[in-house]
């Protein structure tokens, strides 16, 4: 959908989708009809506040203990709009209850007690409950929660609609049909252009800021690389938006720019380090600090490694922020940027993901089976990538040398209906990847990446390949990583598991579903660069697409699979978090869907087809997961997201018995 | 109900009032009642005794227990305290509030058993009042 049109359509359209979730609840009858959950173990209290909030015309639901509370909202994931949860309960804290349910399905949460202690009231904030009212809790106190809710859509939309309007601004025609990621349009735009020429990319981001009317900046993989590199070169405590600009030396950018810019990603950088960090962060309770670290950090690790390229971090970064956005509801500035990624492969996901899965396959085949595809085709595939969605096309360059990765991407595709997920992710970090990756990466690992595998190059045609891209772009930025490792690429590949699943995923042409399994590829991806990186953790793909699969497939497969969106993963260089953190799946469906569970991680876990075996524990990077994955969902508040998350879900759910095996499952389990 | 009924009813609150023992949150729920529900007020009050009724058998528990777990005791009182504001039951409230700072003091059992011992026949009373102020509104 097109940016423009897709945003006030979206906002429209979630608008009346968040209220029509609620069934009856009509938005001009707002607030009225809004789906309360109210769950206290006090049974007086729940009575009184179950008639004061009838009393103003709200649909409760009550309940006494959290984790009947925890499995309502689980079963129905669209059925309410809000919860209102006591602080002591006796089966499970009140402030963990915030944390899953912030986790899971992104809803607002307002917490009560009869304490009115300071650090009581302070641990709400940090744990992200969005109000804390003190008991006894007047009914002009609830006469207002509706705020939180619309608060909450309207950070939402507001990302996503950011990164649409970036992308209208310097959108070009678009090769790929991902159009309707506004940030993915522009990455696209912005990758045709790389395809031409670096240079001309440059041009193109020059002339974007400079023409225009609007000091509109895309924020490129590339400029986004050159952010990062300056953020981290100033630290990222003392980076200030005047220095920054300084070290980026870019001429044509404002400090405004850096500055809103910098904005988004210290939202970004506080999702995958969870709220433990800050205490204002999102409410991303399940990242833990360590999280946090390794968001960011493994990011830059794998920037270090040289294969994820600075920009790429930079992306699965944006991509983390955006979608950290919609778990915490933080805008994700990031988001621009990723929703390019994201909004792609959401798009794929959702509809297109047909058709993307198409070019997919072409991706996927390029991204799981390490294609030795030679720096030149890389470079053709660059281009076409570009042509593709730029997002993609990078990917596949990038595949193609870490055409190891490939497989893994390939498998991750598999997840299809996860990967889309994942793709989304995946792609907005293979555009980058692809740009500062694509070269490089050629020259890294990639070769000894592209060697393994082959059956892919025909992603390289690109063209087709744009949807597929997405993701493979994503895949590709894993892919990166492990070129990194010479031959590790895909150690994780390598895993019996993995790569036998690439290969068969890149056959899959059933990219459409691989697309989304890619997605889920990638995380596998991801986990091949931590791995390589020193860092193997476990890094559960997850099957990004598979949102809602994965958090069932994903706990169940894995285990541990620490759902950090496989998108997300991938991108993000999946930090192994802890798969429990999966939270992606939530990120997928910021819009309202109820993410799978996913682990801590920002939900956006993109259960990336698990396909990683164990062996390819990689770990989960949050800030990936959260990017990619959350990207989506949140961005896509629109309708079209919606819809598509809807339809995903139908996907997904067929997916997700996919995942479900864990091991054999990139590869049985995807759908052909 | 008569002129008298009335009165009474009038008089029985205003006493529970004025006695500190009802807060304006009691008067909440007198709002909330309503045709549709006609004896909300009375549903709530006698939910309510039954709650408190049995989180205060727990406290005399925990009090007899040796050695006194103060922070279940705590626990039990921040419950009782949260119950009884919701309903209004502004004297109990302030009761809990000091007993649980006697908790975190870890006080000598024996005072805070005088404490407990003092609140619960102030509840019971209350209880009392309650339930006839409940009972005088649905009439």
């Amino acid at each position: 959908m097109n940016s423009s049109s897709g945003k006030s359509y979206m906002s429209t359209a979630s608008s009346s989708v968040i209220w029509k979730a609620g069934g009856d609840v009509v938005a001009d009858q707002f607030p009225a009809g809004l789906r309360v959950l109210v769950v206290d173990d006090d049974p007086t209290c729940l009575m009184i506040l179950e008639k004061m909030l009838k009393a103003c015309q709200y649909n409760v639901t009550k309940c006494n203990r959290a984790e009947t509370a925890l499995s309502m909202l689980r079963e129905n994931r669209n059925g309410f709009d809000i919860v209102i949860s006591d602080v002591h309960m006796p089966d499970m804290d009140g402030f963990k209850l915030l944390e899953h349910i912030g986790l899971e399905m992104d809803l607002p949460v307002i917490m009560m007690s009869a304490d009115d202690g300071k650090n009581v009231v302070m641990k709400g904030v940090t744990h992200g409950a969005c109000d804390y009212l003190i008991k006894p809790v007047r009914i002009e106190a609830l006469k207002n929660i509706w705020q939180h809710v619309v608060r909450k859509r309207k950070n939402e939309w507001k990302d996503f609609e950011q990164s649409g309007s970036v992308e209208e601004g310097d959108r070009q025609p678009k090769q790929s049909e991902d159009a309707d990621y506004s940030s993915s349009a522009n990455e696209g735009n912005w990758k045709s252009s790389k395809r031409r020429k670096d240079d001309e990319d440059e041009n193109d981001e020059r002339d974007d800021t400079s023409t225009l009317k609007k000091p509109r900046v895309v924020w490129s993989v590339e400029l986004h690389q050159q952010f990062v590199a300056a953020v981290n070169q100033l630290g990222i405590e003392k980076a200030v938006p005047k220095k920054i600009l300084e070290l980026m030396n870019v001429p044509g950018l404002a400090r405004e720019n850096v500055a809103s810019h910098l904005q988004k990603y210290r939202l970004y950088l506080r999702r995958l380090s969870g709220v433990s960090q800050h205490p204002s962060n999102l409410n991303n309770s399940f990242m833990n600090p360590q999280d946090a670290t390794f968001g960011p950090l493994d990011l830059q690790a794998l920037a270090a490694t040289g294969q994820l390229p600075a920009q790429s971090l930079a992306t699965l970064q944006a991509a983390g922020l955006g979608r950290s956005t919609a778990k915490s509801g933080i805008p994700m500035p990031l988001v621009d940027q990723r929703n390019i990624f994201s909004f792609e492969n959401p798009k794929l996901r959702f509809g297109e993901a047909q058709q993307h899965v198409n070019n997919n396959k072409q991706m996927n085949l390029l991204h799981g089976i390490p294609t030795t595809m030679e720096p030149k085709q890389l470079a053709g595939l660059h281009h076409t990538a570009q042509s593709m969605g730029n997002m993609n096309m990078p990917v596949l360059s990038h595949g193609s040398q870490s055409s190891q990765n490939n497989p893994l991407l390939m498998q991750m595709a598999q997840p299809q209906a996860r990967g889309q997920m994942l793709n989304d992710s995946t792609v907005g970090l293979a555009p980058r990847l692809l740009s500062p990756m694509g070269q490089p990466m050629l020259s890294n690992g990639m070769a000894t990446n592209v060697s393994t595998r082959n059956g892919v190059p025909e992603n390289i045609r690109a063209p087709s390949y744009n949807p597929v891209s997405q993701t493979s772009s994503m895949l590709n930025f894993p892919m990166n990583h492990t070129s990194e490792l010479p031959g590790n690429s895909f150690p994780l590949v390598s895993t019996p598991g993995i790569s036998s699943l690439a290969p068969k995923v890149a056959f899959q042409e059933d990219v459409n579903s691989e697309i989304k399994g890619s997605v889920g590829f990638m995380p596998s991806y991801d986990i091949f660069n931590e791995l390589t990186q020193h860092k193997p953790q476990n890094w559960e793909l997850q099957n990004v697409g598979m949102m809602f699969n994965t958090s069932q497939h994903s706990n169940s497969l894995r285990g541990n699979l620490d759902h950090t969106q496989s998108v997300l993963v991938q991108q993000g260089f999946s930090t192994g978090q802890n798969r429990n953190s999966t939270v992606i799946s939530k990120a997928m469906f910021s819009a309202g869907d109820s993410t799978g569970h996913v682990n801590a991680q920002n939900g956006n876990q993109h259960l990336n087809s698990l396909f990683v075996d164990n062996t390819v524990r990689v770990k989960s990077e949050r800030v990936a997961d959260a990017a990619p994955a959350n990207l989506y969902p949140d961005h896509f508040g629109r309708e079209d997201l919606m819809s598509a998350l809807l339809k995903q879900q139908d996907v997904i759910a067929p997916a997700e018995n996919n995942d479900f095996d864990f091991d054999g499952y990139s590869i049985d389990n995807i759908p052909v | 109900m008569d002129r008298y009924g009335m009165q009474n009813q009038i008089a029985c609150i205003r006493s529970l009032f004025d006695q500190g023992y009802l807060d304006e949150q009691f008067i909440q729920l007198e709002e909330l009642q309503d045709d549709a529900n006609p004896n909300f007020v009375q549903e709530i009050v006698t939910l309510f005794y039954t709650d408190s009724t049995r989180l205060i058998q727990n406290i005399e528990l925990t009090l007899n227990s040796r050695p006194i777990n103060f922070s279940k005791l705590d626990d039990y009182m921040h419950q009782f305290k949260g119950s009884s504001s919701s309903i209004g039951a502004k004297k109990v409230t302030s009761e809990c509030a000091v007993f649980r700072q006697y908790c975190a003091a870890g006080n000598a059992e024996a005072y805070i058993k005088q404490e407990h011992a003092i609140l619960r026949k102030k509840l019971e009373f209350y209880f009392q009042m309650m339930g006839q102020a409940a009972v005088a509104q649905t009439t």
